[in-house]
Formats: structure tokens, C-alpha cells, sequence
């Protein structure tokens, strides 16, 4: 008996019941800490942070009184967010095809739409998550400020509903284009260009009724502004069935279908 | 459940061979990188996946482990596609590229993860990382900074986490140096030798021959040959060298002797040494070498499969006719 053999003998037992599927909470779990334990993960989640608490102090010491109220500091400090929690959401999926991980995950997860199940929910917790964070940077910051204008507390609850949807969808968004294109580089450009395309092309080709159903920046915007009109959640809805829903369901079936090496 | 006795494994139903494939066909770009590749593997056996690169190797076990969607035929573990298992990785451990890990992360980490998505005891970790001998250091690296081997040893580690039945490691032994490959060996013979089933792949030979008990040949896509190590190198002739090969040749020719010509520059002789050295000696040739061919069976197999000679076998056929084929 060889001293590695008789090692492995001794290892801890790996536990209960080995037939048990990994729940969906579970891998949930797993792609939460997947996010941030790279080092490209951690400061890309880092920068969010620090830029959410970076606009809070800088909107508390030189806004001008009138945008330090709780709402107009939380237009600003949504931005982080914004822009680059839709990038962690990119990275999610991409990773996994750039660094090869994907051999090692659907190895111990061969039913593929459970990993990407799992993906879009640790992307929808961090995004609500986040959504926490601009709320308390941004009542930090107007408390801070003490603005002393009419209001400058007032924020309709369902704006903060909106505010975790426009992160959560956001992000979403990232985790299709990551899925569609499973390439870190191209993804984030395309989600990036391929908005600001639309509203260009939709403008100078003069079918801007059109597209404004399907426009990223008009169509969401709404969600940060405050009660929304139904049209206005009409055109958020069919433009996240353009950029949202369909880059996911198309990069589900890409990703069932894709040959892992 | 009930704490079960170490070292009894869980039963899991199994209906049939631990591994099984049976016609796995591949088509990739027009080419058929897998053609109608059938083998199984038993408990308590280790079995070498041989082939020159390029054979088919990596796609026939990308295939087995549900990563890949054959085009024809099936592959079974346990008795079930890989992808109907609950838990694979409790009952499969997966290698099938060490260079596959996250170069942002930490080994650690990467086995911590593992550990978490199969929901085995994380107090597994350490153990394994000081088992496959990365220490303290080596596993708090990212993985991006660390050599072939280290990640060679992680993977292992990462394979053996949930204390699986059945191995499937893809060029294990690659990276690995002369001490590493001996470790490496007594770990998967005690693992076969507790019941486990191991499935391993090469391109080298040498690297592997003493590893494995049960060798599958695979070269242009297709099994050339397949069965017991020691079968398949049984009474495989005598190698011999002289000074003067022209007069050993003759000599041997003399005798009746059939005689080949093998890559290393030796004759293959199918007959004893001992009537090879008579013969010599009834000549007045001087032999600088004499002894068994012992190996260079499934050397001259692969010699050949890697420089494309082995002739497509068309039809029915053993497996062992090729490979007798091969060597005649």
C-alpha cells in the first residue's frame, strides 16, 4: 500500500446521499461565487462598488442642491450598475467558453439549461443586490447633503421595484449576448454597439416609430424616471423581448446544442 | 442515509459494464473523427485509450461524458447516458484537459467550487490538494500561473473529489514527470484494485504501458485493437540485432525463419530466442542484442498506426487480427 493510496482512504467521507441532483438553489449558489472568485470577477465587481459609493460622494459634494434629493442622487449612482453589471453578466457565460471551464461545469452538470438556469439567477440576485447597494449609497449620499428641498426623500415604492427590474433586465440582457456569442470580446462589444446601432440606423432610416418599441436607452430608461404610463411599460416590455429575451432563449438553444472542448 | 463502512462503495444500480460504448460515430466538418467505436470497461480494471493524436481520443470520451452528441451509436457509465446520471460527478471523476481551469482563480477555489456543486464535504479539499501533492503555496496560486503538472495534479484532484466509481482522464500522465507518472499509477491501482474503473487516454505508450491492465488502440478514428495488455503482448516473437544484419538476415532466412525489420532498427523474428540464437550461431553471426519481444507488439502497432500503415480494416474482424496484422 503506497502512502497516496492509503491517503485516499483517509479523506474525509464526501457525504450524504451521492445520487442526490444538485439543487437549482444550489448552482445558483455556485455561479454567485463563480462571478467573483476570478480576479477579473472580483474587480469587476469591485468597480461597481466603488463607483456606486464614488457617485454618491461626489453627487454629495457638488451636486447642485436641487439633484441632491434621494431620487436625483439615485440616477446617478445607478450608473456603475448600469453599465458594467451587464459586462459581469457577459463574463458569466463567456467565461466558461474562454477559459474552457464549460468542460469541468457540464461535467458535473450535464443537463446544460440547469447551468444556464443557475447563471441567470445569481445574475438577477446580484443585480437585485446591486439594486440595494445605489438605494443605500443613494440615501447616504442625500442624508450627507442634507439638501433641504421639498421632497428630497420622496421616492414611490414602485421605483424601487422599477430599480431592481431595470438591474435585473440589464443584466440579463448581458447573459444573452454572453450566451449567444460565447466569446468574452465580441459579446461586450455587441452589447455595447449593437443598441447604439438601432437608434442610429432607426433614425436615419426614418422609422423611429418603429423602433422606439425596441430602443435600449428610450425603452428602459422610464424604469429609473418614476411611475411608469402603460405605453410606456408596453415599449419596455417588447424591448426586452428584443434584446432580452430572445438573445437568452437563442443562446439556450446554441449552448444545448454546442460541441464542449 | 445510513454512514456506510469505509471502504465499501455505494452501489449504484448497474446494469452491464462500467463503461460502455457501442458504435460511437463523430462527424466534425465533413470528417468522421469517430467511426463506429465500440469497447467497454470493467470493474477493477484500468484500460488504456491509445492512439496517435488526432486518432479520435479526446472526441470518443467527450462523447462518453456528454459533452460531445454522437452522430451514431451510444455511450453508457454506470449503465446509463452520462447525462442521465443525478449527480455525475459522485460517481464519475472527469479529466479531460488539465489546461481547462480559469486562469483568474485560485486552485484552491477552483476545487472548493467543485466541491460545493456536487455538494461534497468542502474538509475534502485540503486533504486531496496535500494527496495529489500541490501544498499550501501551490494551491493558493491562480492557476493561470501554474505549470502543465500542477494542473495536471489539480485536475486528478479535482476527478477523485466525489469519490467517484469510474475514471475517465484524458492524457493524464501528459506533464507529468518520471516520479509524477509512478505516483500516478499506484493511485489508480489501488483505486481499480478497490473496484473502481479507470479510463485513461495516451499518446504515448511507454507512458502508460505499465499503468494500464486493458488497452484499446484507436487510430483514424476507429479501434484497431483491443484487449488484455499482457494478451496482446504475449508470444510476440524475439527481437534481435547483429553486427551484420545482411547475414543475420540471411541466416535467419536460412533457418526459415520469418523476420521484420522494426523503427528501432532491430528484426522482429517470430520464434523462441533460443532457436533465433542457434541460428546466429550455426551462421558464425555476432548478435548485439537478443531477448523477448516483450512490448514491442504493442509498439509495433502503434509505430504503425502513427504512420498511417495500418491497412482500414473493412467488414467483421477481431480485434486481435488486426493488430496480429499489424505486427506480421
Amino acid at each position: 500500500m503506497t502512502s497516496a493510496a492509503l491517503a485516499l482512504r483517509r479523506l474525509p467521507r464526501p457525504g450524504a446521499d451521492p445520487d442526490a441532483r444538485p439543487s437549482l438553489a444550489r448552482l445558483t449558489g455556485v455561479e454567485l461565487r463563480k462571478m467573483a472568485d476570478t480576479r477579473a470577477g472580483f474587480w469587476l465587481l469591485a468597480a461597481i462598488g466603488l463607483g456606486t459609493v464614488a457617485a454618491a460622494v461626489l453627487m454629495a459634494a457638488l451636486a447642485e442642491p436641487a439633484h441632491q434629493t434621494l431620487r436625483g442622487m439615485l440616477e446617478v449612482v445607478v450608473l456603475p450598475t448600469a453599465i458594467l453589471l451587464p459586462v459581469a453578466g457577459v463574463l458569466l457565460v463567456t467565461a466558461e467558453w474562454g477559459q474552457r471551464t464549460a468542460l469541468a461545469t457540464f461535467a458535473l452538470v450535464p443537463v446544460r439549461g440547469r447551468v444556464l438556469a443557475a447563471k441567470a439567477a445569481a445574475a438577477s440576485l446580484a443585480s437585485v443586490a446591486a439594486a440595494a447597494l445605489c438605494l443605500a449609497a443613494a440615501a447616504a449620499g442625500t442624508a450627507a447633503a442634507a439638501p433641504g428641498v421639498e421632497g428630497a426623500w420622496s421616492l414611490p415604492a414602485a421605483q424601487v421595484g422599477q430599480l431592481a427590474l431595470y438591474a435585473v433586465t440589464g443584466t440579463l440582457v448581458g447573459v444573452g449576448f454572453g450566451a449567444v456569442l460565447l466569446a468574452s470580446a465580441p459579446a461586450i462589444v455587441a452589447l455595447f454597439a449593437v443598441p447604439i446601432t438601432w437608434g442610429v440606423v432607426s433614425a436615419v432610416a426614418g422609422i423611429e416609430d418603429v423602433a422606439r418599441w425596441a430602443d435600449v436607452d428610450r425603452g428602459l430608461a422610464p424604469l429609473l424616471e418614476g411611475p411608469m404610463s402603460a405605453v410606456e411599460w408596453a415599449r419596455a416590455g417588447t424591448t426586452l423581448l428584443v434584446w432580452m429575451a430572445l438573445p437568452l432563449a437563442a443562446g439556450a438553444w446554441r449552448i444545448s446544442r454546442a460541441e464542449i472542448r | 442515509m445510513a454512514p456506510r463502512p469505509w471502504p465499501r462503495r455505494p452501489a449504484a444500480p448497474v446494469l452491464g459494464a462500467m463503461i460502455e460504448c457501442v458504435g460511437l460515430t463523430k462527424r466534425l466538418g465533413g470528417r468522421t473523427v469517430v467511426e463506429d467505436v465500440t469497447f467497454r470497461c470493467e470493474p477493477g480494471t484500468i484500460t488504456g485509450f491509445l492512439g496517435p493524436n488526432g486518432a479520435g481520443k479526446t472526441t470518443t470520451l467527450r462523447m462518453l461524458c456528454g459533452l460531445s452528441r454522437p452522430d451514431a451509436g451510444r455511450a453508457t457509465v454506470l449503465g446509463r447516458p452520462f447525462a442521465a446520471l443525478p449527480n455525475p460527478g459522485r460517481r464519475v471523476g472527469v479529466l479531460l484537459d488539465a489546461a481547462a481551469q480559469h486562469g483568474g482563480r485560485r486552485g484552491r477555489e477552483a476545487l472548493a467550487v467543485a466541491a460545493r456543486t456536487m455538494g461534497v464535504d468542502p474538509g475534502r479539499v485540503d486533504p486531496l490538494l496535500a494527496l495529489v501533492g500541490l501544498d499550501r503555496a501551490a494551491a493558493r496560486r491562480r492557476v493561470g500561473r501554474c505549470s502543465l503538472g500542477m494542473r495536471q495534479r489539480l485536475g486528478v484532484a479535482q476527478a477523485l473529489l466525489g469519490d467517484p466509481q469510474v475514471l475517465v482522464l484524458d492524457e493524464p500522465a501528459n506533464g507529468l514527470d518520471p516520479e509524477g507518472i509512478r505516483w500516478m499509477r499506484e493511485l489508480l491501482r489501488d483505486f481499480a484494485d478497490r473496484g473502481g474503473t479507470v479510463l485513461l487516454s495516451s499518446h504515448l505508450l511507454a507512458e502508460v504501458e505499465l499503468l494500464v491492465d486493458r488497452v484499446v488502440i484507436i487510430a483514424g478514428g476507429r479501434v484497431r485493437a483491443a484487449g488484455g495488455r499482457d494478451e496482446l503482448l504475449a508470444g510476440r516473437g524475439t527481437l534481435v540485432r547483429a553486427a551484420d544484419e545482411a547475414a543475420l538476415a540471411a541466416a535467419l532466412a536460412a533457418d526459415g525463419l520469418d523476420a521484420r525489420r522494426t523503427p528501432g532498427g532491430d528484426l522482429l523474428v517470430d520464434a523462441e530466442p533460443e532457436r533465433v540464437g542457434r541460428a546466429a550461431r550455426d551462421a558464425g553471426v555476432v548478435l548485439t542484442r537478443l531477448g523477448e519481444a516483450r512490448g514491442a507488439g504493442l509498439e509495433q502497432v502503434f509505430f504503425a498506426l502513427t504512420r498511417g500503415e495500418a491497412p482500414a480494416p473493412a467488414g467483421a474482424r477481431r480485434p486481435v487480427d488486426d493488430l496480429a496484422e499489424a505486427i506480421r
